[in-house]
């Protein structure tokens, strides 16, 4: 008999994999659901975390917040300032990590990174932030604006970047003196993830094309990981194409032909280049939106990372970029409603084209815009 | 039969670890399978981005259509963090490519709820495609929660039965043939791994749940091997739960049982076609297919549906289907999700409404549309959030 229970609980270990342990978990009672907790919901009220950054970030929060306001829109802000240039003022890690795995929505600045390293930490804030959520996944929207002309017109592609591995390890050491070693890590779960991220996006956006960007000529071992798994992941997705693409190619081509990119998936330091290479195409750092994904957590920020502390106090920054990234998290929560309204609003503005701030050409402040903004609501 | 009195474990290691290479340039069936196998042991929430799950929609026949539409309704207005991934699968499309399609869309998602898809049973070469999508996603498990409804007038009271059903072999493996002409031979298969399997989880969700017994469902007074495997392996595993009763009963005496005393069950665990049949006893004696949701879980998927698996052909695009069954469907795969909360407000609204009167639809004895029954569940839902936010809504906007 003993035999016996021994063989079933070794094969109970086996059967009772995860889908079933999860359920069996989490199936309560019936008559024990009763919901006591409020939930999210779209007459509700929700709270959402956000981060101002540095440079003009707190400019453009107060944008969000006035259209915010003006528009009626059931969200509650809670504000964390962390920065890495400015030490004193700034809340810790633990406080803005533990704020945004509650709220499990962001709305971000971008914090600016000094290139000297202070302390002896390699990580960037940015990026002990990332992997303290594990947010993977990054997205930049680059979709051309209606009115606002630039070389190439009626853009609409999106860039996909893993955030967490790559060149951005920040594993970095000198081996002998005069030599350093930085190392680039890619690994098979990231690379699946993010892949199967990417097809998930386009699947949901009715997107055809996946374009995986890499250097798997040079890097054999390590792009060429890459580039296996979203092979892999592609199989999955019949009605999906999957194109691969050099980097260096790949930059050619988005300044000559950019209109042949639908989705494009990438490693982390080619993302980099490519979003802010991209967001040039359609008017620059202040008018693409961008988001960051973990499983449970998402982050709506600026699209191409500049903090642009030159424009510090001078009422310049352009807040389209962060109006269109606090629409997308509008929708990202249910409320697809103000989210129209908002983006509707942005539109309406630009389109007419005769408020502009000084990136697009124009002479207009930032409050100009964001009053402008407001009177198209 | 020497195979049965020696149970041997057949569960193979996995044939892959993670780093392995993968197969470069074959695209077979099973290596798609693996390959997403994969996805799922290393991450198995593989579509959840920012609190936002991607579940397969499938609306199937009849009134399947109707049902769906109303869960993504009640969901929108609970604000459930779920993004459908929609695709038909409907007798209209019904080649192997679109089966395919449908296949690869929940193995992507890892998580489906779905319509019924009608079997056509006149033409002998014609393989259900709901039985087809169970076995290959390897769904072992179908559960049918069978609890009255205060308010829904039914012959016996105070019922909360679990009917737990294994659901990929026995009588659904397909195999028939006819040996001579006139004579045909079906065979039904039973296996000491799967009836482990089940009566293994039929077990762990009687603890989960706090159930004090469990019943198995057999006929092994016929089927002395077969029926008499699988109360074998009950039997055996039931020795690991020392907490929980463990019956057994066959499966005619049952269904008498069920129709004069049915309060006496708690958790039932059966083979396939048996499962098949006390199910919908079980849910005829709660208020009929419109009120019962089901699941059906596996190793790594879990598809959610009505708890009959009826097409509702006859009253299909009248209005009057009973939405309850669909939408508990729907409070179950929020649970599966982790989304408790929104489960719990939905099922509280979907309950409170379907027990008034003036919102029962024609199956229970009412006169209501579903239209209206959904409109009042929304009502219902809208009201209970107001309550809750109201007042800081006003406070900080006035």
């Amino acid at each position: 008999m003993a035999s016996v229970a021994r063989e079933i609980l070794r094969s109970s270990k086996k059967l009772c994999s995860y889908a079933v342990r999860r359920q069996l978990h989490l199936q309560p009672a019936r008559a024990a659901l009763a919901s006591s907790e409020p939930v999210s919901k779209p007459e509700g009220h929700q709270t959402v975390t956000m981060v101002p950054g540095d440079g003009v970030g707190p400019e453009l929060m107060a944008s969000v917040r006035e259209v915010f306001t003006a528009a009626g829109v059931p969200v509650d802000f809670e504000e964390v300032f962390v920065s890495e240039v400015q030490p004193a003022q700034s809340a810790s890690l633990e406080t803005v990590v533990e704020s945004l795995r509650r709220n499990g929505v962001g709305l971000k600045g971008i914090i600016a990174t000094p290139s000297q390293m202070s302390g002896g930490i390699l990580q960037t804030l940015n990026m002990q932030m990332r992997n303290h959520l594990d947010l993977y996944a990054n997205v930049v929207l680059i979709k051309s604006l209606p009115g606002y002309k630039t070389r190439h017109n009626n853009l609409d592609f999106v860039i996909i970047r893993e955030q967490t591995e790559g060149e951005y390890s920040a594993l970095e050491h000198e081996s002998v003196p005069g030599v350093v070693e930085s190392l680039k890590i890619i690994t098979r779960k990231n690379s699946m993830r993010i892949a199967k991220f990417a097809f998930d996006y386009a699947t949901k956006h009715n997107r055809k094309t996946v374009t995986a960007v890499h250097k798997a000529n040079i890097m054999k071992l390590a792009d060429g990981l890459f580039l296996e798994c979203c092979r892999d992941v592609a199989k999955l997705y019949p009605k999906i194409k999957l194109e691969t693409m050099i980097i260096d190619n790949c930059c050619m081509q988005l300044v000559s032909n950019p209109h042949q990119f639908d989705v494009m998936v990438m490693p982390n330091l080619y993302g980099n280049i490519v979003d802010n290479l991209a967001a040039g195409l359609i008017g620059g750092a202040g008018v693409t939106p961008g988001e960051s994904y973990s499983n449970n957590v998402a982050i709506f920020e600026p699209g191409a990372r500049h903090p642009f502390a030159e424009g510090l106090g001078k009422n310049i920054a352009n807040p389209t970029g962060i109006l269109m990234c606090a629409a997308n998290m509008l929708r990202h929560m249910n409320l697809s409603f103000y989210a129209k309204v908002v983006e509707e609003a942005v539109g309406k503005t630009i389109k007419s084209g005769k408020v502009r701030t000084p990136d697009m050409g124009g002479y207009s402040t930032n409050s100009d815009l964001t009053n402008m903004i407001i009177r198209n609501l | 039969m020497a195979s049965a009195g020696k149970i041997r474990l057949l569960h193979k290691l996995p044939t892959r670890r993670l780093f392995a290479k993968a197969s470069k340039n074959s695209v077979s069936a099973s290596s798609v399978c693996q390959q997403n196998n994969q996805l799922h042991t290393s991450q198995p929430l593989a579509s959840l981005y920012g609190g936002r799950h991607t579940v397969t929609f499938m609306p199937g026949d009849g009134v399947g259509p109707e049902l769906m539409g109303h869960i993504k309704e009640v969901f929108r207005f609970a604000g459930a963090p779920v993004d459908f991934e929609e695709i038909d699968f409907s007798s209209n499309n019904s080649t192997d490519a679109d089966m395919d399609n449908a296949m690869l869309a929940i193995k992507r998602n890892g998580i489906a709820i779905k319509g019924n898809r009608e079997t056509n049973f006149d033409t002998p070469g014609f393989k259900s495609r709901n039985v087809q999508l169970r076995t290959e996603l390897d769904l072992f498990a179908n559960v049918l929660w069978c609890k009255s409804i205060d308010g829904v007038k039914t012959r016996h009271d105070n019922i909360d039965i679990i009917i737990i059903r294994e659901n990929t072999e026995g009588e659904y493996k397909n195999l028939e043939h006819e040996n001579v002409s006139g004579v045909v031979e079906s065979l039904k298969i039973i296996t000491a791994d799967a009836s482990r399997r089940i009566a293994k989880y039929a077990f762990d969700f009687a603890t989960k749940h706090g159930r004090k017994k469990v019943t198995a469902i057999h006929k092994a007074n016929i089927m002395k091997l077969g029926d008499g495997l699988f109360l074998k392996c009950c039997k055996e595993v039931s020795e690991l739960y020392p907490d929980i009763q463990y019956d057994s009963m066959i499966v005619d005496n049952c269904s008498m049982q069920l129709v004069s005393k049915p309060q006496q069950f708690d958790v039932m665990v059966m083979p396939n076609l048996y499962g098949n049949i006390i199910s919908n006893i079980g849910a005829g004696l709660v208020g009929g297919p419109g009120v019962v949701p089901g699941m059906n879980v596996g190793t790594d998927y879990a598809v959610f549906e009505s708890g009959c698996r009826n097409t509702g052909k006859h009253i299909a695009g009248k209005n009057i289907a009973n939405p309850t069954g669909m939408l508990l469907a729907g409070v179950d795969l929020l649970v599966y999700l982790g989304l408790e909360q929104h489960a719990g407000l939905i099922q509280d609204s979907v309950i409170n409404t379907i027990s008034q009167k003036e919102y029962q639809t024609p199956d229970l004895g009412g006169q209501a549309t579903s239209t209206e029954v959904v409109q009042a569940i929304i009502d219902d839902i809208k009201f209970k959030t107001q309550e809750r936010y109201g007042n800081k809504y006003k406070k900080s906007h006035s």
